[in-house]
């Protein structure tokens, strides 16, 4: 089972507003999704249509750079790994945004119930990069990979 | 003799003496080597076309009542035999008649008939028994900003064309162990050939630069690997077309970040469904945009995302745009193109007014206002109106 974790600026929804709504691939793709995805919460799918709505709900979100995801099996075993390419291109130099493996590990870390821990540094990820000063080129800014990566850990740092 | 009837009267002798008279078409199409994307033009009879109606179900009745209405106020020399499908009935004889309706005439218009879920697996979707009897093998539909429209993405222009008929839509499904349900997806190299060859002809016509074959084949090897191929071998004989391939669910992604980037789209049934529904979303949504399916020798003009509207029924608040737009398409088919245009500039001129939007657009206009606006642009326009 893969899960994505796709996060936006939005507030969350209430834990308790869970509804389980039946919806068809059509109703799901049009205009609700692409013109205010904000009114979804979880979605279950068969595999071709996960496919094809994560990528899709990752396009929304700001692309696969930022996407953590997580392939769980059965008593526990997981894998969790980002969906981006390879990047060949700007391998070896510093240039990659960490971002969807980082929350990748978050979602592991959750996984083996170190909240804590992950909570940290979702935090301070985000913070990073709602701050806008210290970005990879992929989200609009100038800095290394290794910049951002110092950026995180500063602020964990400060949140101690 | 009233000035209508001897309007109806030239029309009818205009196919007499006009130098393209339908045996000039007959003979056009014989000698072509290619077949055209042109249809055979439907039966006339003193002018007028008769054209199928199916209302549907949901907002499809009220829909089609206003698109008689505006016909009966422009003019339109079309004549609706109306054909009333019942969703309800297990019995396949409403949509039998439908299609005799639609072999007789030749084109039609269509609301969605609702596929109750409640139902056994042996019922099949009249929709789909309606294009797969016909064989109208493609769907296409044009996804345009419209002026007035407020979306995220401006400046789309994106052609999707969809196989219809085979893919994962073949209804071949079995549980030979109970739990274990096996689906047979569809591809065949005859029909996507066929579609191919129906895109690359499409975007030629249309001066289109770039086809994009939307697919899976890394992981559906044969599947999708044989439409890949056959788009491949149709792109050949197109060399100032662009052709190029995204796998699904890049596309959607793609779409969602950078629409404009995409021209004609060609795939296989259910990507065909996912993109054009997408495309629609990115457009402002499914009130807006017209679909249009054709075959070899019919055609079923419906609105593009095919939904049948339950809950906002006789309620009044369904946009029009998409059936009008509809319309609009059956009209250029049936080479009308003086109405089409009429009709097509009034919607565009009543869309820029966003004080008419119907809650799908975020506003809180009425069915009634926007159609009555569209009239009232049409008859701005000129003569050739008949009020009530």
């Amino acid at each position: 089972m893969a899960l994505y974790r796709v996060l936006s600026s939005s507030p969350n929804k209430p834990a308790n507003a869970l509804q389980s709504t039946l919806l068809n691939m059509q109703e799901t793709i049009r205009e609700p999704m692409v013109q205010d995805p904000t009114q979804f919460d979880v979605l279950v799918m068969p595999n071709l249509y996960g496919d094809i709505l994560s990528d899709l709900c990752a396009g929304l979100i700001g692309g696969l750079g930022v996407t953590p995801s997580g392939n769980i099996g059965a008593n526990g075993v997981a894998i969790f790994e980002s969906v981006h390419g390879t990047a060949p291109d700007i391998a070896g130099k510093d240039l990659a945004n960490p971002t969807a493996l980082l929350l990748s590990a978050v979602m592991m870390l959750r996984h083996m119930g170190l909240h804590g821990h992950a909570k940290k540094i979702e935090t301070a990820c985000f913070d990073t990069i709602r701050d806008r000063k210290v970005l990879t080129k992929d989200l609009g800014g100038n800095s290394k990979c290794s910049e951002f990566t110092e950026a995180i850990c500063q602020r964990m740092k400060d949140m101690d | 003799m009233t000035t209508r009837s001897v309007r109806a009267l030239s029309g009818a002798l205009k196919p007499l003496f006009s130098p393209r008279s339908p045996q000039g078409y007959v003979v056009a199409v014989c000698h072509q080597t290619h077949k055209s994307t042109y249809t055979a033009p439907p039966a006339r009879y003193g002018g007028r076309h008769t054209v199928t109606l199916i209302p549907g179900d949901g907002i499809g009745p009220e829909l089609a009542k206003h698109v008689c209405e505006l016909f009966r106020f422009c003019c339109v020399p079309v004549d609706f035999e109306v054909v009333n499908v019942d969703s309800t009935e297990t019995s396949e004889d409403d949509i039998n008649n439908a299609i005799m309706a639609i072999r007789r005439n030749g084109v039609a218009l269509k609301g969605n008939i609702e596929t109750n879920h409640n139902l056994p697996p042996s019922y099949k979707s009249r929709n789909s028994l309606l294009r797969t009897t016909l064989d109208l093998y493609a769907s296409v539909m044009h996804c345009q900003s419209l002026p007035g429209v407020r979306t995220q993405h401006r400046n789309i222009d994106i052609i999707t064309i969809r196989e219809n008929t085979e893919g994962e839509y073949s209804s071949l499904e079995h549980e030979n162990v109970p739990g274990v349900v096996e689906s047979l997806k569809i591809i065949t190299r005859t029909k996507s050939l066929r579609i191919a060859d129906y895109a690359f002809r499409t975007a030629r016509e249309k001066g289109r630069r770039r086809v994009t074959a939307v697919h899976k084949a890394n992981i559906m090897k044969l599947g999708d690997g044989l439409f890949l191929e056959c788009c491949k071998e149709v792109a050949s004989g197109y060399p100032e077309i662009t052709f190029d391939s995204m796998i699904v669910d890049n596309t959607t992604m793609q779409l969602v970040s950078r629409p404009q980037q995409f021209d004609v789209m060609v795939m296989p049934n259910l990507y065909g469904n996912v993109v054009s529904n997408v495309c629609a979303g990115l457009v402002g949504g499914p009130g807006l945009v017209p679909g249009a399916n054709y075959g070899e020798n019919y055609a079923v003009f419906e609105t593009g995302t095919r939904n049948t509207g339950k809950s906002i029924a006789n309620r009044n608040t369904a946009n029009p745009t998409a059936m009008l737009l509809a319309s609009c398409l059956l009209l250029d088919h049936l080479k009308l193109h003086g109405y089409a245009s009429m009709i097509r500039k009034a919607i565009l001129s009543t869309i820029t007014d966003s004080r008419l939007h119907t809650a799908d657009l975020g506003g809180k206009g009425s069915t009634s206002e926007m159609v009555q606006s569209i009239m009232d642009a049409i008859q701005s326009t000129g003569p050739r109106t008949q009020r009530h």
